[in-house]
């Protein structure tokens, strides 16, 4: 039941990310790890401390960083790569294409402070296109999980998953909400089960999604509420399923409305079972300084703007 | 060593054969800087490795080679080929549809030899430096070999790679610089100069070795002394000067054959120049 959806405590997902490093430095010998000069970001200080000879430190050169890894991985060992969303992947874009995904290597793109939350530092490091050049790479999966535990969980899950995987966590204190555990790459996690509309939400925006559905409950609506968290491969009976009781569907996400899950989902809806959609994302906009909290308002990505778009999709 | 030389360059004289030939049955390729390797690579493979052609991907207690500059593939395949990793009558699939061997090389289709996709430039250096700390982390003594190009060297990974590895000394790492002058608009010196290559490698932190890429003697003593290298702490850099398009005369020393196919009347004239020593892929 949604109402009984709630938190003690804020933690970060980066901090999901540095905990579960340190289990795996000690749980799997051919886990190493590489950071462009943000360790103290990235949470992986105790990871060094407990493994310093399974780090390796690039400083600020992440195409180095990345082919450095692809070599890790040929010669067998499981090599994360810790930086900032934004440069882990665009900056980035070809050395990943070619050196990770084209040639199939075992890395694990890890990457925080994605999408507006990163806050003050502003648009040239707030980066809202990731998800769109990863899930483009062939053979890349995808990964945006909603809170420190699930973070973790994901973390420690794609240590064991043979292939390249684009993990995208953030910076800010975050309600932890989800249970600790397991993680299955791919599958959907059904939130509530409703009928009268589909939420669909991804990364951080997945505890505004809870307080919408518990809104929209109140005056009468019936909400099925699913958590994607792997972006790619999606969970395509999932949604198909939900959508097909509830006829509509909104997806809410903290990155471009272009090229991210609500464009995987409004493409899998227009070939299998087309039906009215609704988008909370960036809608074609760099974002700028500011708190998070403020950002995500100005840019229209609460929970107050999903309940709004979702009572439109229902007026439809 | 002498007759054992010889044995090399009749290797090397039909990997030359089979470069020409791969490369006109496309209509297309890199037979200049493929050409202007081929020793280097003839005495690496043929010499100088510790390598098994069953291959395994992760390659322990074997040396590996990495190609950077990938373009010059028809030259790779062919060695890989005359080695024992696949099939000598493959390289006739070159560049076409359904084949394992990629204009650039790759993985992907499952080639035996090949490691990891090259052809965008400048990321081989980074990729042989991570499987290079990886043979430190299994206590694996060989090396790892990386073969570069001269123009490639204008990308700025190639600089971050540098720089990383000198400062972790990462001295199982042997790099080659095809060292020819020439690249796709012209002399490198036209293009973007390179300045004191030499100075350059030195300054960031790497020893630095010069030979000539088409002397066997040379070759063999540069590589032998790259490798007593190991355990100073410090990574290698060859730069090894070569022509590009050696062993045809109209193809020697010009750009102008970087990216070109030879007709069919010029593969004729190119294969006359070069024996056919164990005998073309049919």
């Amino acid at each position: 039941m949604i109402e009984n959806i709630n938190y003690t405590e804020k933690k970060s997902t980066r901090d999901g990310f540095g905990a579960a490093m340190t289990e795996l430095g000690r749980e799997n010998p051919r886990v190493v790890a590489l950071c462009a000069d943000l360790v103290g970001s990235l949470k992986i200080q105790k990871f060094i401390d407990e493994n310093p000879e399974r780090f390796f430190q690039v400083g600020v050169a992440e195409a180095n960083m990345m082919g450095i890894a692809a070599g890790l991985a040929t010669t067998g060992k499981i090599p994360f790569t810790s930086t900032f969303a934004n440069f882990s992947t665009g900056r980035v874009y070809d050395q990943i294409r070619q050196s990770i995904a084209y040639s199939e290597k075992n890395v694990k793109i890890c990457a925080s402070h994605a999408g507006l939350t990163l806050g003050e530092d502003g648009a040239t490091h707030q980066i809202l296109e990731d998800v769109g050049m990863m899930k483009m790479l062939p053979g890349m999966c995808v990964i945006n999980p909603a809170d420190y535990n699930q973070t973790k969980a994901a973390t420690k899950a794609i240590a064991d998953y043979l292939g390249p995987v684009y993990l995208r966590f953030g910076r800010p204190n975050w309600p932890v909400f989800l249970p600790e555990g397991n993680f299955e790459i791919g599958k959907a996690i059904v939130m509530n089960e409703g009928s009268d509309l589909t939420i669909v939400a991804t990364g951080h925006l997945l505890w505004y999604a809870v307080e919408a559905a518990k809104e929209l409950e109140k005056s009468g609506v019936s909400v099925d509420l699913i958590n994607i968290h792997t972006i790619k491969p999606l969970d395509e009976p999932a949604i198909l399923n939900s959508v097909k009781k509830t006829g509509r569907c909104v997806v809410a996400e903290e990155h471009q409305r272009f090229g991210g899950l609500g464009e995987s989902i409004a493409s899998l809806l227009a070939e299998k079972f087309p039906a009215p959609m609704a988008f909370v994302a960036v809608n074609d906009s760099f974002g700028e300084s500011g708190k998070p909290d403020e950002l995500l308002e100005k840019y229209g990505l609460t929970a107050k703007d999903i309940v709004q778009k979702s009572n439109s999709l229902l007026d439809k | 060593m002498t007759s054992d030389i010889a044995s090399l360059k009749d290797i090397a004289s039909q990997v030359r054969r089979d470069i020409v030939r791969q490369t006109h049955q496309a209509s297309s390729g890199h037979p200049g800087g493929s050409l202007g390797c081929t020793d280097f690579l003839t005495v690496l493979y043929f010499k100088i490795m510790k390598h098994d052609p069953s291959f395994n991907m992760e390659g322990h207690g074997e040396d590996l080679f990495f190609l950077s500059n990938g373009h010059i593939s028809p030259l790779w395949y062919s060695i890989l080929a005359r080695s024992g990793y696949f099939p000598i009558k493959e390289l006739s699939t070159f560049r076409k549809i359904n084949s394992r061997l990629q204009g650039h090389p790759s993985p992907h289709e499952g080639i035996p030899g090949v490691r990891i996709a090259s052809g965008s430039l400048g990321q081989g250096i980074s990729v042989g430096i991570g499987a290079a700390l990886s043979k430190k982390l299994n206590n694996d003594d060989r090396h790892v070999f990386v073969l570069t190009g001269d123009g490639e060297l204008q990308e700025g990974q190639i600089w971050e790679a540098a720089m990383f590895a000198a400062h972790h000394k990462v001295d199982n790492l042997i790099v080659t610089i095809d060292w020819n002058g020439q690249q796709i608009d012209g002399p490198n010196d036209k293009v973007i100069s390179l300045g004191n290559l030499h100075g350059k490698w030195e300054s960031f932190g790497w020893d630095v070795l010069e030979m000539n890429g088409h002397d066997y003697d040379d070759i063999i003593e540069t590589i032998e002394l790259a490798r007593s290298k190991k355990g100073q702490s410090k990574p290698v850099a060859i730069l090894m000067k070569t022509a590009m398009g050696k062993g045809v005369d109209f193809m020697e020393g010009t750009h102008h054959w970087h990216g070109i196919a030879p007709n069919a009347e010029q593969t004729e004239n190119a294969l006359s120049q070069l024996t056919e020593t164990l005998g073309d892929y049919k």
